[in-house]
């Protein structure tokens, strides 16, 4: 076991303690870097829906894993997103301006309808969004002269400094483009969570009345919240509307919310690491449903594919799972195993044994 | 002028007369106590000073301002600290970063800047731990300062809650009932800690406590409440000789633990 001896507050301070733990990190962004070198065009297609599922996670994950907010309508902050991006574009605005701001344009929206949606909770408030999710996508339908309608809308290629970063064009490129966006929002992440404002999210979430009683502002910080998730979250759709190329509504249907929501919660609610194993399941398990499935049919010659809902099946059935037996989702199995291998043999199998949090009856009283 | 003056404060949940015209006023540098048995209304008064209720009439006074025209977020900001009588401390967090959100009130940057986590974010991350460290010096909180607040036990969550509130750099700390559920000894230190708040750290010092051996040592005078209405003022051992106050604690079982000290 590896222990950091720290020699000042700034061990605490910095993102990682130690080179070694700086090494991992540098080693993991040089892999992802040279990926496009490593796997050929579909699985770097896969890599790069990952990576913007993972960055939408991120977007919901501050909302609901560290304000302990719920949100069904983060499809419509996509949707937003993506329009306000290809939009901009069509209207001849080059991409380095109008992606930040579709990410302003969700994120200001987001931060408004948290004025009113602030003062509830729970499932009222996942109705509250649930609702606004509805009224975006008519909205979409009905400005058909700015949106394509219906009929959908083409996200022009991305030209930056005379090169060609299209999908389809040049893979590699787009692929490296989402990378350094991904990075980017990863490290503004990370910084928030060490920082005061990062800890007035987790005040808010944990106990309303201690926060107020120490200065913070509840509903403030909930419109920040708000604010930056959304805001994070229509980046993310802005990406997933060029990775697309052609789209329209349907993209951006309730099952992506519903989805986000599986990204963030299996993945690890709270943890910044969570919303990546969250994207990697969200984007590979319907890639190994179809690999089994054409594995059954060509072996023993059951057909799956006329079954309908199996994915949802599947999906469901993985969340209710997880939910029972892991509510810290993938990362919290993660550590735990690392935790193992790291103790060996040391390691009780009650270690981890969830703790009793001690009842809270009259709050204030 | 009293550091904080409380006048013919009241506040009614429908036909419940939670606080009934209660004045009281703490002076700077004071330990001032609020007894009486359960349900008397000592936290409604604490939530009202907190502006967690809105009171039906009266007025609070701190350093001569109005704190009803404040919203419950704003209170911290004159100087004002509280604790919890049911822990309210964030769970999932450590005892650390539940100290550094005390400092919430102190704060210098915005959070853009803490999103780019400029320079002056770090000089002020440096600046709030040290203060931070301070206060778990002096309460001896050091060994638990990476543990999550869900894993710990009772006794030192009382401690981390007061932590926190010590964090803010106060001028007043409300305790609500600091030593309920402590063992004789972990009281004793809390008399200590109460103590040097007040020579050492200037602080003023409001506390509900049931506890008569902790009120009588660290208290300067004592208010009794019962049903939302003042008994008595006076000194602890006054307070505790008033014939209104020993009736109504009498048939409240909650005489006796107090009389013994292990309420
Ligand atoms: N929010 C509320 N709604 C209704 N009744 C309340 C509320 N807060 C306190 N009360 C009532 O006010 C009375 C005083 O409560 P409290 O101040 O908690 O007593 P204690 O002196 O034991 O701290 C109790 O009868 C309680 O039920
Ligand atoms: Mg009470």
């Amino acid at each position: 076991m590896r222990v950091v001896f720290k020699t000042s507050y700034d061990k605490d301070i910095d993102l990682h303690p130690d080179w070694w733990d700086r090494g991992k990190i540098a080693a993991l962004l040089v892999l992802m870097a040279l990926l496009p070198f490593l796997v050929g065009e579909y699985y770097l297609a896969e890599a790069t829906n990952t990576l913007i599922w993972a960055l939408a996670g991120m977007g919901l994950m501050v909302l609901v894993g560290h304000s302990g907010q719920v949100s069904l309508g983060h499809a419509a902050f996509m949707a937003i997103g993506a329009y306000v991006d290809a939009g901009l574009m069509t209207a001849g605005v080059p991409w380095i301006i109008a992606f930040p701001l579709a990410g302003l344009a969700a994120g200001c929206f987001g931060a408004l309808v948290a004025i009113p949606a602030v003062r509830m909770s729970g499932i009222y408030l996942a109705i509250a969004t649930l609702a606004l999710f509805v009224i975006v996508e008519e909205m979409i339908i009905i400005l058909e002269p700015l949106t394509g309608g219906v009929g959908g809308m083409f996200a022009p290629s991305i030209m930056l400094f005379g090169i060609d970063f299209d999908r389809y064009a040049s893979l590699s490129n787009f692929y490296w483009l989402v990378l350094v966006v991904v990075s980017l929002v990863t490290w503004a992440y990370a910084n928030l969570l060490r920082s005061p404002t990062g800890r007035s999210f987790l005040a808010v979430r944990d106990s309303e009345v201690s926060a107020r009683a120490l200065g913070i502002n509840v509903t403030r910080t909930k419109a920040v919240v708000f604010g930056l998730s959304c805001g994070v979250t229509g980046l993310a759709g802005a990406l997933m509307g060029h990775f697309i190329s052609f789209f329209n509504y349907e993209l951006f249907s309730i099952f992506i919310s519903i989805n986000l929501l599986l990204v963030v919660t299996i993945g690890g609610l709270g943890f910044i690491q969570g919303a990546f194993f969250g994207a990697i399941l969200i984007t590979a398990v319907p890639q190994m449903i179809a690999i089994l499935r054409d594995g059954l049919n060509a072996t023993v010659g059951i057909d799956l594919g006329s079954v309908p809902g199996l994915d949802t099946l599947i999906f469901a059935v993985i969340l209710v799972g997880f939910i029972i037996y892991e509510p810290t989702g993938l990362y919290g199995r993660w550590l735990k195993m690392r935790a193992y291998v790291q103790l060996f043999p040391l390691a009780r199998r009650d270690m981890f044994r969830r703790q009793k949090t001690y009842l809270k009856t009259e709050r204030m009283r | 002028m009293s550091l904080l003056q409380v006048t013919d404060l009241a506040v009614h949940f429908g036909g419940v007369k939670a606080v009934d015209g209660v004045s009281f006023d703490v002076e700077e540098g004071e330990v001032f106590s609020i007894i009486g048995p359960n349900g008397a209304g000592k936290s409604t008064i604490f939530n009202l000073i907190s502006r967690l209720y809105e009171p039906t009439r009266g007025s609070i006074l701190f350093n001569g301002e109005e704190l009803s025209n404040r919203p419950a977020h704003a209170v911290a900001d004159l100087g004002i600290a509280r604790t919890f009588q049911n822990i309210e401390l964030f769970d999932h967090s450590t005892v650390l970063d539940n100290l550094l959100m005390g400092r919430h009130g102190h704060r210098a940057t915005n959070w853009v800047q803490d999103l780019l986590f400029l320079p002056k974010v770090r000089t002020e991350e440096r600046a709030h731990r040290q203060k931070v460290e301070e206060v778990m010096e002096f309460l001896e909180l050091e060994a638990y300062r990476d543990k999550m607040i869900a894993g710990l036990p009772y006794g030192v969550r009382k401690v981390v809650e007061i932590g926190r509130a010590l964090a803010m750099g106060p001028k007043l700390i409300l305790l609500d009932e600091p030593a309920s559920g402590l063992s004789v000894e972990e009281s004793q230190d809390v008399a200590f800690w109460i103590e040097d708040m007040r020579r050492d750290m200037g602080l003023s010092v409001l506390m509900v406590e049931h506890d008569m051996r902790l009120v009588t040592q660290v208290s300067d005078r004592v208010l009794a409440v019962a049903n939302g209405r003042s008994l008595a003022l006076g000194s602890a051992a006054e307070v505790q000789n008033d014939p209104e106050v020993q009736a109504a604690y009498l048939g409240s079982d909650s005489f006796l633990a107090a009389e013994e000290g292990v309420a």
